[in-house]
C-alpha cells in the first residue's frame, strides 16, 4: 500500500511518480543546521529499494541527524533547519503541503532503546493502523496484528498473552514488538537507529536475522556503531565523518578496500 | 609495516605476525642459499643441515596460522588490516613450500655428491637459483616497504627462470640420450631445476599478494609464463 504523502496529490500514487531508477530515496545537497551550527554538509546519497543501507561513523558525525531527516523527525527539534532535497519515490518530502503524518506512516522508525507504549502487546501493534484508519473492524485488526507480529518473528512467543503489557517482555522481544508496531502500518521504508545497541548477542542475532527477512518487503536504513553488524546485515554502507558523507558504496567494498583514508582509519580502528 | 591502532595490543598482534614472516623469509633465503652451496661444493654436511633446519620453517608457519586465527577471531580486522592478515597467511604457506623445495634439493645433493658432474649443467642451475634468490630478497623487501612496483617487477622476472628451466630440460635430456650412465644424476638435476622453477612460481605468487595488499586488487593481467618443458621433446 502506498499512502500519498502530499494531500493535494491524493489521486497520484507514489509509485506513479517519475522514478526510473531503483532508488527508493534520493538525497541531494542536504545541509542540516542546529541553530548556527552546521550538522550535515552537502549530503548526496541514493538509497536502493529493498536493500539494507547502513550508516556508520563516529559519534556526532551526523548519521542519526541524517536518518531523522528521512521521515522529518527533525521538524520537531527546536532550531533544526533542513536544506536541500530528499525524495521518496521521486516526491520531495520537504515540499509544501506534504502530510508529515502520512510520510511517517510510509517511513517508519525503530529507536535504539525499545520503547513500547504502556499498553498491551496487542494494542502496541494495533495503535498505528487504528490512528491511520487502516481497518474497519476487529477481524481486520486481528489480522494486521497477527501478521505484523509474525513478520517481526514474535508471534510464537506472545500469542497466548497478547493482553499482557508490552513492557513485560524481554529487551529483545520489546524491540521486535517495536518493529511489529512499525510494520503494522505497512510502511515502505524502515529507519533503524542503533536497533541492537541495548540488546545481548542472541537478541541481536534475532533482530539481524529479522532485518535480513524484512528487506524482501521493505527498504531499510540503519544507523549502527557496530562495524561487524553493518558488515553482516547491509548491502550498502555510507560513512559519515564530521557532518560530511565521506564515502558510500557496496558494503563488501567499503569493508575490504575503502577508497578514502578517513573511512579506512575509522573501520580499522586507527587514530583518524 | 607500521600500525597505529587505537587499541595498541592489536598493533602488537600484527607486529608479531610481521616479525614471524620476516624470520621465515630470512630462514628461507638462507636455506636455499645453503642448499645451492651444498650442491656446488658437494657438501653433504651442509645439505644435511638444510634438511634438519626445514622443521624450523614449518614451526614458524604453524605460528603464523595460529596467530592469524587468533587475530581473525579476536580482532575482526577490516580493510587493509584484513588484507595484511590474509596476505601473511598466504605468504607463510608460499614460504613454507619454498623451504620444502630447498630441503628437497638438499636431499638430492646427498646422492649427487657421490656421482660424476654432468657437463656444465651446475652453472645453469646456479644461474637460475641466483635469479630466484634475488627475486625472494626483492619480494620480501617489497612486502616490508609496501612497494607495489617492486612486487610487480618480481612477478615479471619469473619468465627468465622459466626460460632457463626449459633450456636445462633440453640439455639434461641430451646428456641422458648421449650416455645412459648419466640418467640418475640428470634425473636428480632435473628435479633440482624443477624445484627452483617452482620456487620462482611461489615467489611470483607472493609478489601478487603484495600487489593485493597495497592496492586491494589482485593483478588484472595474466602472468606471462615461459616454462615450456612440458612440451619439450628431443628427436
Amino acid at each position: 500500500m502506498n499512502l500519498p504523502i502530499q494531500t493535494q496529490m491524493s489521486n497520484q500514487t507514489s509509485t506513479g511518480a517519475a522514478n526510473h531508477s531503483n532508488h527508493k530515496v534520493t538525497v541531494r545537497n542536504v545541509n542540516v543546521f542546529y541553530g548556527d551550527k552546521k550538522a550535515l554538509e552537502n549530503v548526496r546519497l541514493d538509497i536502493p529499494a529493498q536493500q539494507v543501507t547502513a550508516l556508520i561513523g563516529p559519534s556526532g558525525c551526523g548519521k542519526s541527524t541524517f536518518l531523522r531527516c528521512i521521515n522529518r523527525m527533525n521538524d520537531v527539534v527546536d532550531g533544526c533547519r533542513v536544506e536541500g532535497e530528499i525524495k521518496l519515490d521521486g516526491e520531495d518530502i520537504y515540499a509544501r503541503g506534504v502530510d508529515v503524518v502520512h510520510l511517517r506512516a510510509r517511513v517508519g522508525i525503530v529507536f535504539q532503546k525499545p520503547n513500547p507504549f504502556p499498553k498491551s502487546i496487542y494494542d502496541n501493534v494495533a495503535y498505528g493502523p487504528k490512528i491511520h484508519g487502516l481497518v474497519s473492524n476487529r477481524t481486520e485488526m486481528d489480522e494486521i496484528v497477527m501478521t505484523s507480529l509474525e513478520k517481526a518473528g514474535l508471534l510464537a512467543e506472545v500469542q497466548d498473552r497478547l493482553e499482557a503489557p508490552g513492557t513485560s517482555l524481554s529487551g529483545g522481544q520489546q524491540q521486535r514488538l517495536c518493529i511489529a508496531r512499525a510494520i503494522a502500518v505497512q510502511p515502505e521504508v524502515i529507519l533503524m537507529d542503533e536497533p541492537c545497541s541495548a540488546l545481548d548477542p542472541i537478541a541481536t542475532a534475532r533482530i539481524e536475522e529479522l532485518i535480513d527477512e524484512l528487506k524482501e518487503n521493505f527498504t531499510i536504513i540503519m544507523v549502527t556503531h557496530s562495524m561487524q553488524q553493518a558488515a553482516r546485515v547491509s548491502q550498502k554502507t555510507a560513512f559519515f565523518h564530521m557532518g560530511e558523507l565521506v564515502e558510500q558504496g557496496d558494503t563488501t567494498e567499503i569493508f575490504t578496500r575503502p577508497k578514502d583514508e578517513r573511512t579506512q582509519a575509522y573501520i580499522t580502528g586507527r587514530i583518524g | 609495516m607500521e600500525h597505529d591502532h587505537i587499541v595498541r595490543s592489536f598493533d602488537d598482534d600484527l607486529g608479531r605476525l610481521d616479525a614471524i614472516i620476516a624470520q621465515m623469509g630470512g630462514l628461507v633465503e638462507r636455506q636455499l642459499a645453503d642448499a645451492m652451496q651444498a650442491l656446488v661444493k658437494r657438501d653433504v654436511e651442509l645439505a644435511q643441515t638444510v634438511i634438519d633446519n626445514d622443521v624450523l620453517i614449518d614451526d614458524l608457519e604453524t605460528q603464523v596460522d595460529q596467530q592469524t586465527i587468533n587475530i581473525l577471531a579476536l580482532r575482526q580486522p577490516m580493510a587493509d588490516d584484513l588484507r595484511s592478515v590474509i596476505v601473511v597467511l598466504k605468504m607463510a604457506s608460499n614460504l613454507e613450500r619454498i623451504g620444502d623445495y630447498a630441503k628437497n634439493i638438499a636431499k638430492r645433493v646427498l646422492i649427487l655428491s657421490h656421482m660424476e658432474p654432468v657437463g656444465n649443467t651446475s652453472q645453469s642451475v646456479q644461474r637460475m637459483a641466483g635469479l630466484v634468490q634475488v627475486m625472494i630478497k626483492n619480494v620480501l623487501d617489497a612486502y616490508g616497504t609496501l612497494d607495489i612496483h617492486k612486487a610487480d617487477d618480481v612477478r615479471l622476472r619469473d619468465q627468465e627462470v622459466d626460460r632457463i628451466h626449459t633450456s636445462l630440460f633440453r640439455e639434461l635430456l641430451t646428456y641422458m640420450m648421449e650416455d645412459p650412465h648419466h640418467i640418475t644424476a640428470c634425473t636428480h638435476l632435473l628435479f633440482v631445476s624443477k624445484n627452483i622453477e617452482r620456487i620462482g612460481d611461489h615467489v611470483t605468487s607472493i609478489a601478487e599478494y603484495v600487489h593485493f595488499l597495497v592496492s586491494g586488487e589482485m593483478p588484472a593481467d595474466e602472468r606471462p609464463k615461459r616454462d615450456l618443458s612440458s612440451q619439450t621433446t628431443l628427436e
